[in-house]
């Protein structure tokens, strides 16, 4: 019975399948029984309320934290086997940026799974770490300490150790949240980049006014699963409205939607 | 057992009866203001306070043992306990203000610095040579038993001014516990309540030396307050029931010590109050473990039977090996997983469920976001029956046209 | 200069060992603001010790190591059931459980009046370094002499084990332990298990404190987790610089205090000891001072990153 769920062609190529994933705090669900199968090669947005459970249904998805009930498989397998496949970026106040390290031992942080307990950094190591910092802009820094940089440079150096992991899906948590224009921009570009070179990238967004720039495909979430797909199909007035609640005013919905607003009316 | 009863009932004889009545204003005194800290999330402050009186302690011992020959007058020893405890709490502060260390370095190292100046400022007290320096080994663990009635008399008057200072100002520090900074707009200075509140909670460790010992006494400021918490999310009210068990403990630790000679009161205070804690911990209807663990295996329960019978009604097949479980012990599904006639009925029926809620939820917004359960209860125990009824309707408009 | 050999070389060696050994661990205790399981852990060694004794009977080290070990981990599993189920904020939760089971220690102790048994709390608290003397130790020739060195004190060889297995954990875990310390949550992303890094780590700094706790007491064994990684910190912005200072510090700490307990009384003309590991503590807590005062990295680097915090 096992076998026939990863002969599911969709499933067992989708670099991130979730089936009905419920994760609770005490007796309150905060992801309710989601389904969601990141297609290959997409940049897909996962966009919802506050407290609507992104984040925590992407730790649960790595195993960070517990889930209650459901599956996660990455390219048909589950996660502890797959995962140097995944590269994962917290959001950046999760950690306390006082700790005594330069901008390029973070990054070399990603190289972790090429590092056995015995061998040192090389400079091969530090040169592609220092690649990887270029690839955001931060080369200038790379002796810097993490506690010098601003919010934007911070989460730039958090892309680059993602890099640094050469993974084929790059899990962000709100990599726009907090950061100045050009961070944003930059990031955007990376982003893409990847994108072009046949990687999947899932992240957390907070902008509604930027989903259909940035990214191609959606999922909305609030507790349970609201819409998926490519971003004209799932991103409309209709699935807004149940996700957000009434939280969203009528001009600010109408222009989120903007360029579909017309087509998709209810 | 006998002596006990006794003891229980205040028929020890005068010294017992004020040690015990000191303990337990004591107890609620500490209770009452770690109810405080410990909302402040700064519990092991005390700690560091508390460690921080050994040199005071020493020092004062020392001055007193030059000037008078005897240094075992409590209210000296009390005063000097106090200013290293002061010097200590300032220390505290000052690093975790002004340096990058976190609390938690800046506590441990106040605390171990200074007692261990205190432990090498004892060994000067025993290279003097003065008489009654055993008197000072009593208050690492506390020591009541031969407590003079002058002495009790005076942790008795302390520990009731302190209780009455907390609850006269309970309000201004919850205000500053819970939102500093709103505090700061009603004008209450939350800088001097902070520093007010750390003073009374030096002034109840520095008084409860004598009763249960320096190492202890944090006990005394943090488990009550602990204990409380599983009762009750008032603050307010957290704070009295923390007294009550602060008391409580006091009570039950000083009548337990008398039933044998020699046996030390403080650790009894202290595992009387773990008693009650554990109590709490194990029963507390709200937060109890075993009323969550309970209530954690029924919500997960529920979230596999209701997600297997939405998988049955969808006829997808299930893996996982708790809803498999779940259902078969439902008799929804045989024991080759095929699902029964129950099973398929209960299976419509939930997905007839999950239906209306999906509706309630894409038709007013606004109100299942406030609503916990989402759609987890039978909608009809959550809605009022017309609401249900227009959902009903709503989603067989051919049926009622039929009709 | 046989006194120095037979009297103080011994505790010297055993007090700089712990120290080196406490501050190294105490690095990441202080990174990962966990400086008071350190605290907890020594606490509860007394009650684990009594309690072993009570059972067996016997004061010999192996069951004492025992007693204390399980002792660590019965309280490190009680913080953790107390903070997970009980939903109380982790020092509260310390709090409760160590000074619970200080206090079973010390009712044990007085219940069962064991305390003729060289067993007493201040015993437990400040050590007795003084008492680790070398009786064969008479010439420098005994350094090499092996009949003089089986009759070393039984705690050098032991702390010199824990030393060495402590650094052994440190340089296998690097990667994992720094990763860990930083960034938990990717920690958990890339299968450094961080969980299990963290019960290591916790372990190790029971065994430690245990090994320690015999010989020296726990005081100096709190203070050496935390003052000199603590100082450290304030000095530098590099992690491995950070672990030298702390060694330098615990160095310079062990040494000095050692040496000032022992002869500062003579140098004024008393003729009389104090306690090396509370004069220790204090040295460490002094090196502390200076660096909070004049340490260049004293302060956090930027306002502004605080305020993303």
């Amino acid at each position: 019975m096992k076998a026939s769920r990863i002969d599911d062609p969709a499933i067992s190529r989708s670099p991130l399948a979730i089936q009905g994933l419920t994760v609770s705090y005490g007796q309150k669900p905060v992801v309710y029984s989601v389904d969601f199968i990141t297609p290959p090669g997409s940049l897909t947005a996962i966009v919802g309320p506050n407290g609507a459970g992104k984040s925590t249904m992407l730790k649960a998805a790595l195993g960070i934290k517990r889930r209650l009930s459901g599956e996660v498989l990455v390219y048909g397998e589950p996660y502890e086997q797959q995962s140097c496949h995944v590269a994962y970026v917290p959001q950046r106040n999760s950690v306390d940026w006082d700790f005594p390290a330069t901008v390029l031992d973070v990054v070399v942080m990603g190289l972790f799974r090429d590092l056995r307990w015995w061998q040192l950094t090389r400079r091969h190591h530090r040169d592609m770490a220092l690649e990887c910092l270029c690839r955001v802009g931060m080369e200038a820094f790379a002796k810097r300490q993490i506690g010098q940089l601003s919010g934007g440079q911070q989460q730039r150096v958090f892309l680059a150790r993602a890099l640094a992991q050469s993974a084929d899906l790059t899990i962000l948590d709100e990599p726009f949240a907090g950061v100045d224009a050009a961070t944003e921009k930059a990031i955007v570009e990376v982003l893409k980049s990847l994108k072009r070179q046949g990687k999947t990238l899932l992240c957390v967004h907070h902008d509604l006014s930027t989903v259909r720039d940035y990214f191609d495909h959606v999922l909305l979430l609030n507790v349970r699963r609201i819409a998926a797909g490519p971003v004209d199909k799932a991103f409309t007035e209709k699935t807004l409205q149940e996700a957000y609640g009434g939280r969203l005013s009528s001009l600010q919905l109408e222009q989120i939607v903007m360029p579909s607003a017309t087509t998709q009316k209810v | 057992m006998d002596a006990w009863l006794r003891a229980l009932t205040f028929s020890t004889g005068y010294n017992t009866s004020l040690v015990t009545l000191g303990a337990m204003l004591l107890g609620a005194s500490a209770g009452m203001i770690g109810s405080f800290i410990l909302l402040r999330k700064r519990s092991l402050v005390s700690d560091a306070i508390s460690h921080a009186t050994l040199p005071g302690l020493t020092v004062a011992f020392i001055v007193m043992a030059l000037l008078f020959g005897d240094g075992r007058w409590l209210p000296g020893l009390m005063i000097g306990a106090g200013l290293s405890a002061a010097f200590g709490l300032w220390g505290v502060q000052h690093i975790s203000e002004r340096t990058r260390l976190g609390e938690d370095s800046a506590i441990g190292a106040i605390l171990s610095t200074l007692f261990g100046l205190g432990v090498v400022l004892i060994t000067v007290i025993q290279a003097m040579n003065t008489g009654g320096q055993a008197g000072l080994t009593g208050y690492l663990v506390g020591a009541t038993a031969g407590m003079l009635a002058g002495e009790a008399q005076l942790i008795a008057a302390c520990a009731l001014l302190l209780l009455i200072a907390v609850f006269m100002l309970r309000r201004e520090f919850l205000l500053v516990c819970f939102d500093a900074e709103y505090a700061a707009t009603n004008g209450v200075r939350a800088q001097r309540v902070d520093m007010l509140m750390l003073l009374l909670l030096l002034a109840v460790t520095v008084i409860g030396l004598k009763v249960t010992g320096l190492i202890l006494v944090v006990a005394l400021t943090i488990i009550p307050p602990v204990t409380g918490r599983f009762w009750t999310d008032r603050p307010l009210r957290m704070v009295a029931i923390a007294a009550i068990c602060g008391a409580l403990a006091g009570y039950l630790g000083v009548t337990l010590s008398s039933v044998r000679t020699g046996l030390p009161t403080g650790p009894l205070i202290v595992l009387s109050a773990f008693f009650l804690f554990v109590l709490s911990l194990l029963f507390s209807p709200r937060r109890g473990m075993v009323a969550m663990l309970a209530a954690h295996y029924r919500f997960k329960t529920k979230v596999h039977l209701r997600q297997g019978l939405l998988a049955l009604a969808r006829q997808e097949a299930i893996y996982d090996a708790l809803t498999l479980r779940v259902l078969r012990r439902h008799g929804f599904i045989r024991r080759d997983n095929v699902p029964t006639p129950l099973g398929l009925a209960a299976a419509r029926d939930a997905e007839h469920e999950e239906q209306l809620w999906s509706l309630y939820r894409s038709l007013y917004p606004d109100e299942a976001a406030h609503l916990d359960h989402l759609g987890l209860e039978p909608i009809s125990d959550c809605l009022p029956p017309d609401t249900v009824m227009s959902l009903e309707s709503r989603m067989h408009p051919p049926l009622r046209s039929a009709l | 200069m046989a006194d120095f050999l037979m009297l103080s070389l011994v505790p010297l060696v055993v007090a700089v060992i712990i120290s080196l050994t406490c501050a190294l661990l105490g690095n990441f205790l202080v990174l990962r603001r966990q400086s008071l399981i350190g605290d907890a852990i020594s606490h509860v060694a007394l009650p684990g010790i009594v309690a072993s004794f009570l059972i067996t009977g016997t004061l010999a080290a192996s069951a004492m190591m025992v007693g204390a070990g399980v002792a660590a981990l019965v309280t490190v599993a009680m913080i953790e059931l107390i903070k997970h189920l009980g939903r109380v904020e982790s020092s509260a939760a310390m709090g409760v459980a160590f000074t619970a089971i200080f206090a079973l220690g010390v009712l044990m102790l007085e219940w069962n009046d064991a305390s003729g048994v060289h067993l007493d709390v201040e015993h437990a608290l400040y050590g007795n370094l003084e008492s680790l003397i070398w009786f064969e130790g008479q010439h420098w020739l005994s350094l090499f002499d092996r009949q003089a060195l089986a009759d070393l004190p039984p705690q050098l060889a032991r702390v010199t084990w824990v030393g060495l297995l402590v650094l052994a954990f440190v340089i296998v875990v690097w990667r994992p332990l720094v990763v860990g310390s930083f960034d938990p949550a990717f920690a958990a992303s890339i299968q450094a298990r961080p969980i299990l890094t963290d019960l290591l780590l916790v372990v190790m700094v029971a065994i430690t404190a245990i090994a320690a706790f015999e010989a020296v007491g726990s005081i100096i064994v709190i203070a050496m987790f935390i003052c000199p990684a603590a100082a450290a910190r304030l000095m530098t912005n590099h992690l491995g610089h950070q672990i030298a200072w702390s060694q330098a510090f615990a160095l310079i700490s062990a040494v000095l205090g050692y040496v000032l307990a022992g002869y500062g009384p003579g140098w004024i003309g008393v003729d009389a000891s104090l306690s090396a590991a509370g004069m220790i503590a204090s040295i460490a807590g002094l090196i502390l001072l200076l660096a909070c005062v004049f340490g260049p990295h004293r302060c956090r680097e930027s306002s502004q990153a605080v305020s993303d915090a």
